[in-house]
């Protein structure tokens, strides 16, 4: 039983930021087609807000904010300095673009920073544990996934609720007739890159919560989880992306406590298995996108 | 009201509209007419902004229009019903008509009071308010396109083959729809392969071949001094689809 409640909450706390970070990459690949290869830098920016702002009077949760509108700002940046001028143009274009970007954002880190890794602060809950059924659980754990469940329900209310929710799951099957019933595309595209950067910044906090530190390039595994995650899921779904990161976490987390010590090296080649034999069975991933139109 | 001239669209090497003008006036039924691939749905495309490879001059009520984009182009006065319907199928029928009326999101009551006047005019949608648009039928679905391009509560109504794929009880509903919005003051430029219907109902019409106008007229006078087949070589086949 205790062995059951760790392994559930070990999945869940790791599935939720898997979750909201595939669903970040999946707002703008929904409507653009294009995968946002700075997405994993949104982590970082966020990162270091946090450590040139620690030792200021800040309360932790004031800058947790600031640290998310700061990757908000850089989500909407990436928008304008890697994908704007050249979206119409060509799609190699904005791959290059935004990889070109991200190098870009992790130089920086690395010039006016350091190379090093740097302590990010955490609120002292972070390291309280509590027991739950006589198994001790990291408090962490559970706020991530409260976190996730609030920020899920404010994204849901946001796209059944509201106008500009509405307009962009019209853009992401019909941006062409979006846009000729007088949604600007501009507002949608900046608004999805704004999400997709809240949610990166929600992430960062639990992510770098668990390491305590970030450096330039921490954002590279965040963005190849979520892009896994959103290939198993179905890389132009909402609920597909939430569905496959809890998904990899379950394989994850199965194969840390299934494996014997000395194939545990191995972990990602056997997730990566698993994660073939699921596209070879279902190639879309396991849910499919809305009916598609024009990309413009 | 509307006043297009020299149109020009190229989709890369191909020159699908080759020096188009028309014109329409307030209040009219205009029909534009041609056999596939004539170029009638780019030129309304290009009316509505949607098409980037564009060239030549679009005057709303005297002012250019055609440097606009088409988000731009609605809030002037134009709705588009592209042929391709484009309902967005796993939106409800309410969320496809709430869009419909973005350009009123900052009015207050306006979305309201013109969600209810398209529930009168479509009864039908009324019903299926909460049902996603990709589960109607495709009247349903053409109903639905057409109210929610009159949510914005155009000048102008651009519609691209309303009777296309539908059974033939359904185009006399939509033909007759059309006929009342007409009567109700709203302008039109109807695009169809159903050549005798529009031309019963229309003021006006243009005939177009190979991306040019080959004949323009008062409908009846086209009606009866065309040679429709001649330039319909592709509509007998279109019609037996209808
Ligand atoms: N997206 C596109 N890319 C390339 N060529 C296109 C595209 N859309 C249309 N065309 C070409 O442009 C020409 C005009 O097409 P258009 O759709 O305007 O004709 P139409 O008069 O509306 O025909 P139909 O009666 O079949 O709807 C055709 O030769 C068509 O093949
Ligand atoms: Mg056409």
């Amino acid at each position: 039983m205790g062995q059951v409640i760790q392994f559930a909450i070990d999945v869940l706390s790791l599935g939720s930021l898997y979750a909201l970070m595939a669903l970040g990459l999946v707002i703008v690949y929904g409507i653009l087609r294009l995968v946002n290869f700075a997405y994993g830098e949104l982590i970082m920016v966020a990162g270091y807000t946090l450590y040139l702002l620690d030792g200021t009077a800040l309360p932790w949760l004031a800058m947790a904010a600031v640290a998310i509108v700061m990757a908000m700002v850089f989500g909407v940046l990436t928008e304008y300095v890697a994908f704007r001028p050249v979206r119409m143009k060509s799609v190699t274009a904005v791959l290059i673009t935004s990889f070109a970007f991200s190098t870009l954002l992790q130089h920086a880190a690395l010039l006016f920073i350091s190379p090093r890794s740097r302590l990010v602060p955490t609120p002292a809950l972070f390291t309280r544990t509590v027991e739950i059924a006589g198994v001790v659980v990291p408090l962490r754990n559970l706020l991530t996934i409260a976190a996730a469940v609030a920020v899920l329900a404010l994204f849901t209310f946001l796209l059944r609720r509201t106008v500009l929710g509405i307009a962009l799951r019209a853009a992401a099957s019909q941006f062409r007739m979006t846009r000729m019933l007088g949604v600007p595309a501009n507002l949608v595209i900046t608004s999805a890159f704004a999400i997709s950067g809240l949610l990166a910044g929600v992430v960062s906090l639990f992510w770098l919560g668990r390491i305590g530190s970030v450096v330039p390039g921490i954002g590279l595994e965040p963005l190849l989880v979520a892009f896994i995650a959103t290939v198993i899921g179905g890389m132009r779904s909402l609920p597909g992306a939430v569905v496959g990161g809890y998904l990899l976490a379950l394989i994850d987390v199965s194969l840390n406590t299934a494996l014997p010590q000395a194939l545990l090296q191995f972990r990602d080649a056997f997730t990566f298995s698993l994660v073939i034999v699921l596209l070879l069975w279902r190639p879309q991933g396991l849910i499919r996108g809305p009916a598609t139109g024009q990309r413009t | 009201m509307l006043r297009v001239s020299g149109l020009h669209v190229r989709y890369g090497p191909i020159a699908a509209v080759k020096g188009v003008d028309l014109e329409v006036r307030r209040g009219e039924l205009v029909a534009l007419l041609g056999a596939n691939g004539a170029g009638k749905s780019t030129t309304l495309l290009a009316i509505a902004g949607a098409l980037a490879g564009r060239q030549g001059r679009v005057e709303l009520d005297g002012e250019a229009i055609h440097g606009l984009t088409p988000e731009r182009i609605v809030r002037r006065g134009i709705a588009m019903v592209p042929e391709t319907r484009d309902v967005f199928a796993d939106l409800t029928v309410l969320e496809n008509l709430r869009l419909g009326g973005f350009v009123h999101r900052r009015t207050p009551g306006a979305f309201e009071e013109e969600l209810e006047r398209q529930m009168d005019l479509f009864p039908i949608l009324r019903e299926r308010a909460h049902q996603a648009a990709g589960t109607l039928s495709g009247g349903e679905q053409q109903q639905l396109v057409i109210a929610r391009a009159l949510m914005s509560r155009p000048k102008l109504l651009l519609l691209d083959e309303p009777s296309l794929g539908l059974a033939p009880l359904i185009v006399e509903h939509i033909f007759a729809l059309i006929g009342r919005l007409r009567e109700s003051g709203l302008t039109i430029l109807l695009v169809e392969q159903n050549a005798a219907q529009a031309l019963a109902r229309a003021d006006r019409a243009y005939v177009m071949a190979l991306g040019t106008i080959a004949a323009a007229g008062p409908a009846a006078e086209i009606a009866a001094n065309t040679d429709l087949e001649a330039i319909y070589f592709g509509g007998k086949a279109r019609g037996a689809r209808a």
